[in-house]
């Protein structure tokens, strides 16, 4: 008797797709008919499945193959990944190499000057490798790149490299507290609106979206700082510290507010996060609108499951039908979206950075612009893109991984 | 038989009448989607407001008074003064030009572009199909902002250059929806009956492929507008695209950075500006795309 009770227990409270067969045995006529649909539909994509796999290994009359077969799929598609993966870096190179040789400057007369004789004018054209042919000049720029050699900065004098690392951490500590401000709010209202199609909630929800489309984002930081630091005086003003706490700590990850936690300096964190909420709620309003209308989008589809009926006709709690039947199988696709609204995000840090003088990559890559820096400006577009690149490749992984119908 | 009655007859008699018929129905959709139309209303006004501009302004958009500089808004001022006693009302009205021209511009460059690459790659397939599709891909999957700023470093700045360098960055998106949608028919045994008819490959992507990918690129264009006005405002701010003193609205904004505490008028009132017109393009994009293409919705 104690396993029937078991089994009653199971039923009740499990998840939909789990146990649909025995379900059968103990509901009405109606919920039978949803079961049954449910369990064909299982069936039928069990089998679908199981055809795929075999059409993959290319062996359609033999199911099941061998553990090598899968190995060779593997390894097939990990040197695809790679290779794509590594002709897009190239095509970033080729575009900033190009970009580099239409520059109306003659990279010679930089160097020497324009007084100078025809024979000091020759020889550095020759130690600069430009009296090569074009696509030799192409491979020593690669290998350049590739060995972490990008030039030196006419504007600071330090070699591109150094002051990318510099300016770096200030800009993903922005990014990574703009997305996780986005990734916290957005896939709720995400939630929500699709939970409430249709409703006023979900018009707000999406008005909102479309802000997230139009709105300039310095035009955003620039009423910001209006309002909330010289209106209210919530908030810090520009810059990433107030002037008397620079410095003091200890730079061990670059991220100003993890160097003060681990410094143990509450005040000085205090001082980084009042002026970090602000650029970060700006740039996390971006990533909001976007997040919220895939979530919304993919919520959707989900509802309109019929797993989804099943549960509700067993008498699931609606939160739970939407959190963990609903919500559970689409957070491969969320993570995908994160992933490339944080590559976003990043990019567009550039704007936020000028208007809230955030001393990372995108002022240093503005004012290199305005100085016609150009080893700076294509350092770091090169930095930007690899950045953009790899985070676009992982997600394009991840969902590979882990979505079985994408393979 | 009134005219009504010509338009939404079931059996056209003529090729006239069918297509009467059909832009007929789909401006009925279009009519019936109150969002949609605002975004019409918001796009024709931009288009009215700079066409009639030197009409519709009562000052000019660069004649200086620097008598009258930085006074907010007022009955004579509409939106306040700049700090060189310029009305910003009147700038605005003028700026709407220049939005124009730098949205029609990208539009007429990328589009087409991608189109003929899209509709190249889908329709011939092949090793064509992989080398334009890698190149597509490779655009795709860089940063366009920051492509568009090294463009612009390059080619130096000003208006012509940022036009060019946000075409350069916008084109893949229309490839890709190109191809995919030449994928589809391009078996089909119409293509296939122009060919035997002796129609050479460019009369058959130009005449008969082209046209049917027209309107979803029409309705990616609409949809990226927004970016294209946000991205333009970006250079213009940066002090990359148009150069003064053209009122150009991201310009404009940057130059009131510095009065932002104490007027804050000569910041904000471009922004809005450039808010109305992004949301009319969405707004228009997103109700294009429900009348002309229903299959793309998105489930909303």
């Amino acid at each position: 008797m104690n396993e029937w009770a078991a089994l009653l227990m199971r039923l009740l409270f499990s998840r939909a797709p789990v146990c649909p067969v025995l379900v059968k045995y103990f509901y009405c006529k109606q919920i039978d008919l949803y079961i049954k649909r449910t369990f064909v539909r299982n069936a039928y994509i069990l089998a679908s499945k199981q055809r795929e796999s075999a059409v993959l290994s290319g062996n359609l009359s033999e199911p099941a193959h061998s553990m090598t077969e899968r190995g060779m799929d593997l390894a097939a598609g990990v040197l695809r990944f790679a290779a794509v993966t590594a002709l897009t870096f190239l095509g970033l190179l080729a575009i900033t190499f190009f970009i580099g040789r239409v520059v109306p400057i003659d990279p010679v007369v930089a160097v020497v000057g324009d007084r100078a004789t025809q024979e000091v004018y020759e020889a550095t054209r020759q130690a600069l490798g430009l009296d090569r042919p074009l696509l030799v000049q192409f491979g020593i720029y690669v290998r350049d790149v590739l060995t972490g050699d990008l030039g030196v900065s006419l504007t600071t004098g330090r070699p591109v490299v150094e002051d990318l690392a510099r300016f770096f951490p200030a800009t993903v500590e922005m990014a990574t507290a703009g997305i996780l401000i986005g990734v916290l709010l957005g896939v709720p209202m995400g939630v929500i609106a699709a939970a409430r199609a249709g409703s006023w909630l979900d018009q707000v929800i999406r008005v909102l979206g479309l802000l997230g489309y139009s709105v300039p984002a310095f035009w955003m930081g620039l009423v910001g700082l209006a309002v909330f630091y010289a209106g209210l005086g919530w908030v810090a003003g520009p810059g990433r510290i107030d002037i008397f706490y620079d410095g003091l700590v200890p730079t061990v990850t670059g991220l100003l507010t993890v160097d003060a936690l681990l410094a143990g300096d509450w005040t000085i964190f205090g001082n980084a996060v009042s002026h970090l909420i602000l650029p970060a709620a700006i740039l996390g309003f971006f990533s909001l609108a976007y997040i919220a209308r895939m979530t919304r989008s993919f919520m959707l589809d989900q509802l309109a499951q019929e797993f989804v009926t099943t549960a509700r006709v067993k008498g699931v709690s609606e939160w739970a039908v939407i959190w963990k039947h609903a919500f559970y199988p689409i957070r491969v696709q969320l993570v995908t979206v994160i992933g490339l609204s944080y590559a976003v995000l990043l990019e567009g840090s550039v704007m936020v950075e000028i208007v809230f003088s955030w001393p990372g990559i995108g002022n240093y890559l503005t004012t290199a612009l305005l100085r016609a820096d150009m080893a700076a400006v294509l350092g770091a577009t090169i930095l930007i893109g690899t950045v953009f690149i790899v985070i676009n490749r992982l997600s394009d992984l991840l969902y590979r991984v882990f979505d079985p119908r994408s393979r | 038989m009134s005219v009504l009655d010509w338009l939404t007859d079931d059996a056209p008699a003529s090729r006239l009448q069918a297509q009467a018929g059909q832009a007929w129905s789909i401006a009925r959709a279009f009519a019936r989607n109150p969002l949609a139309m605002l975004g019409a209303v918001i796009i024709g006004a931009l288009v009215f407001v700079a066409v009639f501009a030197p009409w519709l302004a009562p000052y000019s958009p660069v004649g200086q008074d620097l008598g009258s500089r930085l006074l907010p808004p007022s009955a004579e001022h509409w939106l306040g003064t700049d700090e060189l006693g310029r009305d910003i009302y009147s700038r605005i009205l003028y700026g709407a030009r220049i939005t124009l021209v730098i949205v029609v511009m990208v539009a007429l460059i990328s589009a087409p572009l991608g189109l003929l690459i899209g509709a190249v790659a889908g329709y011939f397939g092949g090793w064509v199909d992989r080398v334009l599709m890698a190149l597509t891909d490779v655009f795709l999957s860089l940063p366009k902002l920051i492509m568009a700023l090294a463009f612009v470093a390059a080619l130096g700045a000003g208006l012509q250059n940022a036009i060019i360098a946000i075409a350069v960055t916008a084109w893949p998106a229309y490839a890709r929806i190109a191809r995919a949608e030449t994928l589809t028919f391009r078996n089909a045994e119409f293509i296939a009956a122009v060919r035997l008819q002796g129609a050479s490959h460019l009369r058959v992507i130009g005449l008969h492929v082209v046209p049917l990918c027209l309107s979803s690129t029409i309705i990616r264009v609409t949809l990226d507008m927004a970016g294209i006005i946000l991205t333009a405002a970006g250079l213009g701010f940066l002090g990359l695209g148009a150069q003064p003193p053209l009122p150009e609205w991201g310009a404009m904004i940057s130059r009131g950075r510095s009065f932002i505490l104490d007027q804050w008028w000569v910041a904000t009132m471009p922004g809005f500006a450039i808010i109305i017109v992004s949301l009319g393009f969405c707004f228009l994009g997103d109700g294009l795309r429900d009348v002309l293409d229903p299959k793309q919705r998105e489930g909303r």
